[in-house]
């Protein structure tokens, strides 16, 4: 589903990623590892076809990027630490807006599917700016599967959350991986992605530095294993 | 063969999905979904229009105070007044309205879209001229009490809506420019006030033309001037827009 072939990118003088390989089959739920400045949000966003590769070979779903970044946006959701939503709208405008965008057929009845998922339906009419930052995170993860897409990337959801928003998003997370759909995630909380993923990535100063899936690690090794991926690169 | 090298898929997988979307209804629907929700946060904040607003009756109110007119120069001179207003009320404007997509990563929203980058921009662009018409129609009335100026004129409509497009216009490419800089409250007036400087200039001759009652044959080069400005520069921002606003 995902194909990345020696992706670099360059912010000026600043090379970022420095011939990253990724792969990920249709399915698989992968979350990517590794501290902070090692360029998981830059690669997400090369992923997003917000940001141009320097040089490589980024695929999706068989489309080329940055060629064919309007095809792969048709499918793909993103959710970022940032919501991505207007606050001066109700929960129920933004998922219109973006539904309108997205050309996304039976809106209203789409709207109330997403609704009910993300657990907001009771706050449908309610101002996105009178949310909390755990219901502004589930809004965010509704907006990004209103149009039912096949790859969803996720950005350090957690980030602001306390316990129990961050319990509540882990439920509305799994609830995306199990509808099949090919999810990305990055992270630097180990603990919080460790019973969530399928495949472990850990990414360190611009290139993929270890990879294993959860059926091939030993239980609570995640730690151990990330520790020895960084000390490797 | 590397399959990585491959040329792109030329006849991609059928769904749903891939319907063609660069239609001009996709377009269309792109580009009102926009407006409309700039119009609809607008309307519950009025943080954009009440800032505009309250700017540009001020400065009004300033000049009224500091200038002492025979009505002789009315014309030539107030019409300057009528257009520093209308500019630097629209720079607060456009800065509000690309901050308010920038603050919450709603840029990044629209952006991720499978929708053509120009309907984007020209969605901006209307819903920006719609809060500077609105500021216009309520300053003008003032504007004519003030200076006693007649403002039943058709001439000086059009002036002010050619004026108002061609700023609008460039000043929405250029606010999408600087609000991805820290300093873009600074950034935008020094981008845009050079830039603009054609427009400004047509309008005030255009404006004060209409209003001193001068023949249309001294009037229609500044009307030209404002209509191929906005042309151009239209033509221009469609080309540019999904460049400035990548990464």
């Amino acid at each position: 589903m995902i194909e990345v072939r020696k992706l670099v990118k360059r912010f000026g003088l600043k090379t970022v990623l420095r011939g990253l390989d990724f792969k990920v089959e249709a399915g698989e739920f992968v979350a990517i590892l590794g501290p902070n400045g090692a360029g998981k949000t830059t690669f997400l966003r090369i992923l997003a076809t917000l940001s141009r590769p320097a040089l490589g070979d980024v695929r999706i779903g068989g489309y080329r990027l940055p060629q064919h970044a309007a095809a792969v946006r048709r499918r793909l959701g993103v959710v970022s630490h940032l919501p991505l939503l207007y606050g001066d709208l109700t929960a129920e405008e933004n998922l219109r807006f973006y539904g309108r965008m997205y050309a996304v057929p039976h809106l209203d009845r789409r709207i109330a599917e997403v609704l009910e998922m993300v657990g907001l339906a009771t706050r449908r009419r309610d101002l996105v700016r009178t949310f909390s930052r755990g219901m502004q995170q589930r809004l965010a993860i509704g907006r990004a599967v209103l149009h039912d897409p096949e790859v969803m990337l996720f950005d350090e959801p957690h980030t602001g959350l306390d316990q129990d928003a961050c319990a509540m998003l882990d439920n509305v997370l799994r609830e995306v991986a199990v509808r099949g759909r090919t999810v990305v995630m990055t992270s630097h909380d180990l603990a919080r992605v460790g019973d969530l993923a399928s495949r472990f990535d850990v990414l360190s100063r611009g290139v993929i530095a270890a990879s294993v899936p959860r059926s091939e690690m030993e239980p609570n090794n995640l730690l151990a294993f990330y520790k020895q991926a960084l000390q490797e690169v | 063969m590397n399959p990585l090298m491959e040329p792109p898929t030329l006849n991609p997988p059928a769904s749903t999905l891939d319907m063609p979307r660069s239609s001009i209804g996709g377009f269309l629907r792109a580009l009102s979904a926009v407006v409309w929700k700039d119009l609809a946060a607008e309307l519950r904040s009025r943080e954009l229009l009440s800032a505009m607003l309250v700017f540009a009756l001020l400065v009004i109110l300033i000049f009224n105070f500091a200038l002492d007119l025979e009505p002789g120069t009315r014309a030539t001179v107030t019409s300057g007044v009528l257009w520093v207003t209308f500019a630097f009320a629209g720079t607060l404007g456009l800065n509000r309205s690309m901050a308010m997509e920038k603050d919450r990563g709603c840029l990044d929203g629209l952006l991720l879209a499978p929708v053509d980058r120009s309907a984007i921009y020209f969605g901006k662009v209307l819903g920006n001229l719609v809060f500077m018409l609105i500021v216009e129609a309520i300053v003008l009335p003032v504007y004519s009490i003030l200076y006693n100026v007649n403002l039943f004129n058709p001439g000086l409509i059009l002036v002010i809506l050619l004026g108002s497009i061609g700023y609008v216009t460039v000043g929405t490419l250029l606010a999408s420019m600087a609000v991805q800089t820290r300093t873009r409250d600074v950034l935008l007036p020094i981008l845009l006030f050079p830039v603009v400087i054609p427009v400004l200039i047509a309008s005030v001759k255009g404006s004060s033309a209409f209003l001193q009652g001068l023949e249309m044959a001294d009037i229609w080069p500044w009307l030209n001037l404002l209509i191929v400005y906005d042309v151009i520069f239209t033509a221009v921002a469609f080309m540019v827009f999904d460049y400035v606003v990548e990464e």
